[in-house]
């Protein structure tokens, strides 16, 4: 009964995506996802023809697109596929993808769809023997890369809400395993904090699913501060080349400049804005406004200071707005080369990053570079840093969705044996992200916590 | 090797120990017409309790149920014997209650010794086995006694509990010794090991016995009965009734005081003890050390029998000196004068190692030789006993060329059991428990009739007019679950009333009665007076309709995870395969799948060591490997 989806085109800005689902349901949930245009139904589509029409979730128009039918054997894997193309947009394509796991698919592991395809009979018997290499190939690929994100920020915050979990069924399982021994009633209301708190860290990490998109796709940075600090100059400097008109006038730059800059594996997504300060001029308004709204979108922001100047009303209330700000901040103190000004040091000690650096002269770029490759490299524990993957995010809705269900049986009142089994759902699937069994973790959680015996 | 052996006696299957296991196997097997020898090296050992005078517990008590279920005795044997019964985690859910009953251990030995003794084709002789007989195939052909005597059997289960190489420790005293001061089983070891099987060494202990009149049972708590007593037995037509009280104590600082001033002193920390012991069941000196923050710990006294003043001190195993445990028994308060009539032991013995065993619990490199009970590396007499029905029934199937009786997981806590054994192995003694089961919603104590008594039937345990019995209460489970889905209520007021003064919100439209039933707050019983057309029910019959209905949601997860479970437990996999040879596996799963021979897909995911990616490859490697043989896409769904 089992659908599995993914995306089958390559992960890159295009002109279109592929979303492929296949399984026995995969019509089905095609047709929740896809509304023809017209009088069509999905469900009344043939083998081998396609419908445009518009893509949904939840009653949210996402896209418009084509679907196309196969029906089983007839397709690639032998079972029934839905293809729906979308516009070429990662974000969409996610969407997409996303609304196809929310209406009853399951994300495609690496391989499967050839895996099927080979299962279905569709690929012949000298493709066996490759198509098992790719799948160890991937296994040890797994194992390599579970090494890598187990010094990531989402293993130890999977691992952590995991913990929580074990711990909680262990308590559970003591419990129920051991009625007669003299172990701490389970609290309800602890227990419920428990479920909500994991509720919320998972939540959380679902969230950073889109900031990991941000971090593949590009992080979203700008580069802001008054007018005339040299914000063209820094950004010309990071990019290598004269992109943007650097003049002494201040407001040469009416509207945002965008670009993409590489350093190390972290790509940037750098824009230039107007100076931020009160203008008449209304063009160069709405590039102050836009400016400003960049701001709030940022994950990044360079704020840039003349340090050549002593600092103005203007440079603290800015400093202030940056200290409330959500997003990284880095200050930097321009014009090093025209000799500092006091005052900078005292009014940016609370910002954790902030370098004197010369855009003229580009003194000071590979400091900037270090904080920048340190920021997005290091995985701490701020959400920016966290990468989640389609496979990965499907466990965490599972997840997600076993806690709610289990908070939802405790508030009514339901027995524990019952909520028991959601809560070890929900472990189950953080443990697909490390490959263990949930069971016997319990056991030895209860062996090593409580004592327990004749 | 010599197969002209001079047999004092020939046997279908000779079961060597009458314990729990021996037991539940023998009496299997002679009833499934295989003619049967039992050998004990002390007839007044049969079906000995020689730890807790009690039957049943959590996860226990689903294996009573079952192998009842099964067509066994241990669930008779209970029921005829009980002091005391009660049913544990009462509130907590159907899935973890769990019946347990305090027995009169001489009167449960008297009890099994006699159904062994009446069973017709079953021969119980008191003996020790020193010697397992092979013909020239190296398959099993016999036993010889201590005596020299030979004995014909075309099938050997071995269910040697502690005996074999059993050592008690005592503080610094240690001395060769079976359970409860009978003889141990020196030699049958080598035998064993000569035929390669792989043997290693467990520990247990057990608490002292104490005399009732030195106990001020004032100062101690009492616990009673249940009122109303379920049997074990779905066949149990008898009333029963509690016969004793037992009683709650605690241990103190100045118990924990004495304890670790005389540590050292304990077997446990004195090196002499080799053997691994059980996580589920620590010495009260390992709980003392272990969770040093506990400022008490809680001790039960259980009385040995009717006729006995002996009782027993649950939670107080231990394997200090003497003198040591009467001076911290005595530290306890109503223990002040107390006499110990028995002193706490740990002992240590030889067993297998289980992932030896196919799951039918043969060995697999050893045809006719069989294990069960603490053997292949268990503890607990229940778990003994369901694993010596299963090995009894298919040492009998196989003997008599019919198909193997193999219980999944998700039929049962014995297949549960097993599956871990042969799969996991064990590296200290298995105890059975509810968080084992994956399928724990399924696998209830209300319900081990449903699941297991047509497998009885099928092999040959369960009579005709008990699988009738069963086929009808299923039919009236159906009938009455479909018309508690089918029966409307109004939103009359005092209806509305009565969902008020449960706690539950008032309807406003009319509802349906399974509806109503699946609010926790809610009953089948409760609701009775709004249920005009409800039918004459036995509880056994209603009891499952409403969880049915309770549970439903829950019921059909675990369905469907028993489905996904099935699916790759159908694809069988060859014990001849060499895994080296599958390109695309890694090597540390090629090694544990040779080691562990796998029988199904489902099995080999569930060694520890294979991930989800060889799982995959060895799909694709069984769908092509049928398909070069010409048998289709054998390995696709």
């Amino acid at each position: 009964m089992s659908v599995i989806c993914a995306i089958s085109t390559a992960q890159a800005p295009g002109a279109i995506s592929v979303i492929r689902l296949s399984g026995e349901g995969a019509i089905e949930v095609a047709a929740r996802v896809f509304e023809p245009a017209g009088n069509k139904r999905v469900s009344d589509m043939a083998g081998y023809s396609c419908a445009y029409g518009e893509i949904k979730s939840g009653g949210e128009r996402i896209d418009d697109g084509v679907l196309t039918i196969f029906r089983a054997p007839h397709s690639y894997t032998g079972e029934n596929v839905a293809e729906i193309s979308c516009h070429g947009g990662i974000y969409v394509t996610q969407r997409v993808l996303r609304a196809c796991c929310e209406n009853g698919a399951k994300a495609a592991q690496r391989g499967e769809f050839t895996k099927l395809a080979f299962l279905n009979g569709k690929l012949s018997l000298t493709q066996a023997e490759s198509v098992m290499d790719t799948i160890s190939a991937q296994g040890e690929l797994t194992l390599r890369s579970a090494k890598l994100i187990r010094e990531g920020a989402l293993y130890k915050r999977s691992e952590s809400v995991k913990g929580r979990l074990i711990k909680l069924l262990a308590q559970l399982a003591a419990w129920a395993d051991y009625p007669e021994e003299d172990l701490p009633e389970v609290e309800l209301e602890t227990m419920r904090g428990t479920i909500e708190s994991c509720e919320r860290e998972i939540n959380t990490l679902i969230k950073s699913f889109d900031n990991g998109m941000i971090l593949r796709r590009g992080i979203p940075t700008a580069i802001i501060g008054k007018p005339n600090v040299g914000k063209s100059t820094l950004m010309n400097l990071m990019l290598g080349y004269e992109r943007a008109i650097v003049t002494d006038i201040a407001g040469t730059t009416r509207d945002l400049l965008e670009e993409t800059v590489r350093i190390g594996d972290i790509t940037l997504k750098l824009t230039d804005t107007a100076g931020l300060r009160k203008t008449n001029d209304e063009v160069e308004k709405i590039g102050v406004e836009m400016a400003q709204r960049r701001l709030g979108e940022s994950a990044l922001i360079l704020a840039v200071f003349d340090g050549s100047k002593a600092p103005d009303r203007e440079d603290e209330q800015l400093i202030e707005q940056l200290k409330q700000s959500s997003g990284r901040v880095i200050a930097i103190i321009n014009k090093s080369d025209l000799g500092l000004e006091a005052g900078y040091t005292e009014l940016c000690g609370e910002l954790t990053n902030v370098i004197e650096l010369s855009a003229k002269s580009g003194e000071g770029k590979g400091e900037l570079e270090r904080i920048i490759g340190r920021m997005f490299t290091s995985f701490d524990e701020e959400d920016g840093g966290i990468f989640v993957n389609e496979r990965q995010k499907a466990c965490l809705d599972e997840a997600m969705r076993s806690l709610t269900e289990g908070r939802t049986a405790l508030d009514m009142g339901m027995t524990l044996d019952a909520v028991t089994i959601s809560l070890e759902q929900a472990a189950g699937a953080l443990a697909e992200l490390s490959g263990e069994r949930i069971s016997e973790s319990v056991v030895d959680e209860v062996f090593s916590r409580f004592c327990v015996g004749k | 090797m010599q197969s002209d052996y001079s047999y004092l006696a020939e046997f279908d299957i000779a079961v060597v120990g009458a314990g729990h296991a021996g037991c539940e196997a023998a009496l299997a097997a002679a009833r499934l017409g295989m003619k049967t020898a039992l050998f004990t090296i002390s007839l007044d050992s049969v079906a000995n309790m020689p730890c807790n005078p009690s039957i049943g517990g959590t996860a226990k008590g689903h294996l009573v149920r079952e192998i009842d279920a099964l067509g066994g005795e241990m669930g008779k044997a209970a029921d005829a014997t009980m002091l005391q019964s009660r049913i544990l985690n009462r509130g907590k859910g159907p899935a973890v209650h769990s019946l347990r009953v305090q027995s009169d251990r001489v009167k449960y030995h008297e009890y099994m010794k006699s159904a062994v003794e009446h069973t017709e084709g079953l021969y119980l002789k008191q003996d020790e086995i020193t010697d397992l007989l092979t013909d020239e195939g190296g398959k099993i052909c016999g036993v010889r006694s201590k005596l020299g005597s030979c004995y014909g059997a075309r099938a050997v289960i071995i269910a040697g509990g502690t005996y074999l190489k059993g050592k008690v420790f005592v503080g610094d005293a240690v001395y060769e010794s079976g359970p409860d001061a009978t003889l141990p089983a020196n030699k049958l070891s080598a035998s064993l090991e000569s035929l390669g099987v792989v043997l290693r060494r467990f520990k247990t202990g057990t608490p002292c016995r104490v005399h009732r009149r030195s106990i001020d049972f004032s100062k101690l708590e009492r616990q009673d009965g249940d009122e109303e007593i379920t049997p074990f037995s779905f066949e149990n037509k008898r009333e029963l009734r509690n016969r004793v009280p037992c009683y709650i104590g605690y241990t103190n600082e100045r118990t924990h005081e004495v304890i670790l001033k005389n540590i050292e002193r304990s077997a446990m920390y004195s090196g002499h003890i080799e053997g691994v012991g059980p996580r589920y069941c620590p010495s009260i000196e390992d709980k003392v050390r272990r969770f040093s923050e506990r400022p008490r710990h809680q001790l039960f006294i259980e009385p040995m029998g009717l006729d006995t003043e002996e009782c027993y001190v649950q939670g107080m195993s231990s394997s200090l000196p003497e003198d040591v445990q009467l001076e911290f028994m005595r530290t306890i308060e109503g223990l002040e004068n107390v006499e110990i009539m028995r002193n706490a032991y740990a002992i240590e013995y030889d067993c297998c190692d289980p992932t030896q065993l196919l799951a039918t619990l043969e060995f697999k490199e050893i045809e006719g030789l069989y294990g069960a009970g603490q053997f292949n590396g268990t503890s607990g007499y229940e778990e003994a006993a369901a694993q010596g029905i299963v090995a009894g029934i298919n040492a009998a199937l196989k003997l008599k060329g019919e198909e193997p009786m193999i219980l999944d997981r998700a039929s049962s806590y014995i297949g549960t059991l097993i599956d871990d054994l042969v799969t996991k192995g064990c590296s200290d003694p298995y105890r059975m428990l509810t968080s084992r089961s994956e399928y724990r919603l399924l696998l209830r104590e209300d319900n081990a009739d449903l699941r297991l008594t047509e497998t009885g039937y099928r092999v040959g345990l369960i009579s005709r007019e008990r699988y009738e019995r069963l086929i009808e209460k299923k039919r009236l489970i159906e009938q009455e679950t479909q018309r508690l889905k089918h029966v409307n209520l109004g939103p009359s007021e005092q209806l509305n009333e009565y969902l008020e003064s449960m706690g539950t919100e008032r309807i406003s439209t009319g509802i349906k009665l399974s509806q109503l039933i699946k609010r926790p707050q809610l009953s089948y019983e409760g609701l009775a007076q709004f249920d005009e057309k409800r039918p004459e029910l036995d509880k056994e019959v209603w009891e499952q309709a409403e969880l049915n209905i309770k549970y439903e949601g829950y019921i059909a997860i675990q369905m469907e995870q028993v489905e996904a479970m099935r699916k790759l437990e159908k694809k069988a996999l060859s014990p001849d395969t060499d895994y080296r040879e599958i390109r695309g596996l890694r090597l540390e799963a090629a090694e544990k799948l040779n080691k562990i021979k796998p029988l199904s897909v489902g099995q080999a995911s569930r060694i520890s060591g294979v991930n989800p990616a060889d799982v995959n490859v060895l799909l694709i490697w069984l769908s092509a490997y049928g398909r070069e043989k010409g048998e289709g896409d054998g390995g696709a769904d």
